[in-house]
């Protein structure tokens, strides 16, 4: 079945995930930009990274006929330094122009801190201002509830926020009902120990039903799956739902959200040359 | 019962045919963890709050009250709503401290 993974971090995947992830029926991915397991020196750390995600990313992942799209910003994990978070945030509206970029994200909140939200209030007046969509990472384990709580609780509060352009990402059980309730689109995030399992991941679909709901490996430098949405389809065929559901939560949510930047497309079938 | 009552496609008898098998596995690994705990060389974190919150987690396992998964989410998760002043550390921990 063919499947978009909204968020992959494939700068610390191998060309032989991509490979695999096509063979399964990746047809496109976007990568939010993220936390490199290290905080980067200075603005020209996140210049290099950004270059990657806009130019050598998209060009690897075509190799197979994947589709590579990403979001610009400063996460969340290197927020604290305010100085460093103007810098960055001085260099990404020249990235926006390009044909690749969706949006704004990852941003949020990591250890809720009064730095942390005042970074991701800076990122989301860059977003009103130069009118994109918005992806957001909420916080790990036990900073995820009160988290997505102070994110939720700051857009609501903001007249200039369309919830259906906005994407707040890494859902758990106790945190997708006040997202979904508030109007913003979700997703569920694979991960084998940290976030959520497709068997849980299922759990949710069955009980809050698909709508604005959508499933990603978010796979990274740590421990993940490139093929966690293939994993994902497999479990829902095993708790017996049909096709035409599973479709509409690993292909037609994904469009349905992304297909909101006018730069969205899948590739051309008919006339791309793949390697695989 | 839970909140969601009836969303699984399917029934009880069909789940557990399925799936008894990889949760009896998750059940066993747990109770060789705690006996692992109770078996230690030295008795020097019975009352860590990780491993308070998977006592109190395994009580809501089994008190039949349903919506099981919330409440478990919520014994391991940081009740608060204040920010922090600054920066304490940059990962988290798995489960909430409150007395950090």
């Amino acid at each position: 079945m063919e499947y978009i993974d909204l968020h992959a971090h494939m700068v610390s995947r191998t060309t032989d995930d991509y490979r695999e992830m096509a063979m399964s029926g990746c047809v496109a991915v976007t990568e939010p930009a993220f936390w490199a397991g290290y905080d980067r020196p200075g603005v020209d750390a996140f210049i290099d990274y950004f270059n990657r995600l806009t130019d050598f990313e998209p060009k690897r992942a075509a190799t197979y006929g994947i589709a590579h799209f990403t979001w610009m910003c400063l996460n969340p994990k290197e927020a604290e330094n305010r100085e460093l978070t103007r810098q960055v945030l001085e260099v990404i509206p020249r990235y926006l122009e390009l044909p690749t970029v969706l949006g704004i994200g990852e941003i949020g909140l990591n250890r809720v801190t009064k730095n942390e939200l005042a970074g991701f209030k800076d990122h989301v007046d860059l977003a009103m201002e130069y009118e994109q969509l918005i992806h957001i990472h909420t916080p790990h384990l036990e900073d995820k509830w009160k988290g997505t709580k102070v994110i939720v609780e700051t857009l609501a509060a903001d007249s200039r926020i369309e919830p259906h352009r906005v994407m707040v990402d890494h859902a758990e059980e106790h945190s997708v009902d006040m997202i979904l309730d508030n109007g913003f689109w979700t997703g569920l995030t694979l991960y084998p120990v940290t976030k959520v399992s497709p068997a849980r991941a299922v759990d949710v679909i069955e009980s809050r039903g698909p709508e604005r709901i959508c499933v990603a490996a978010a796979c990274d430098w740590g421990e993940s799956r490139p093929l966690a949405v293939p994993e994902f389809i497999m479990e829902m065929r095993r708790r017996g739902h049909p096709d035409s559901l599973i479709r509409r939560v690993v292909y037609e949510n994904p469009i349905e959200f992304l297909g909101q930047s006018p730069k969205f497309r899948l590739p051309d079938r008919e006339r791309s040359a793949v390697a695989v | 019962m839970g909140s969601h009552t009836g969303t699984s496609p399917l029934t009880q008898r069909e789940l557990i045919a399925e799936y008894f098998m990889e949760h009896r596995v998750q059940v066993l690994e747990l109770a060789a963890f705690l006996d692992r705990l109770d078996r230690a060389r030295e008795i020097d974190a019975d009352d860590d709050f990780r491993l308070r919150s998977i006592r109190a987690a395994l009580d809501v396992l089994v008190d039949g009250d349903g919506d099981r998964v919330q409440r478990v989410q919520m014994i391991f998760s940081d009740p608060r709503s204040e920010l922090l002043e600054e920066l304490d550390t940059q990962s988290a921990k798995g489960a909430y401290d409150p007395e950090a």
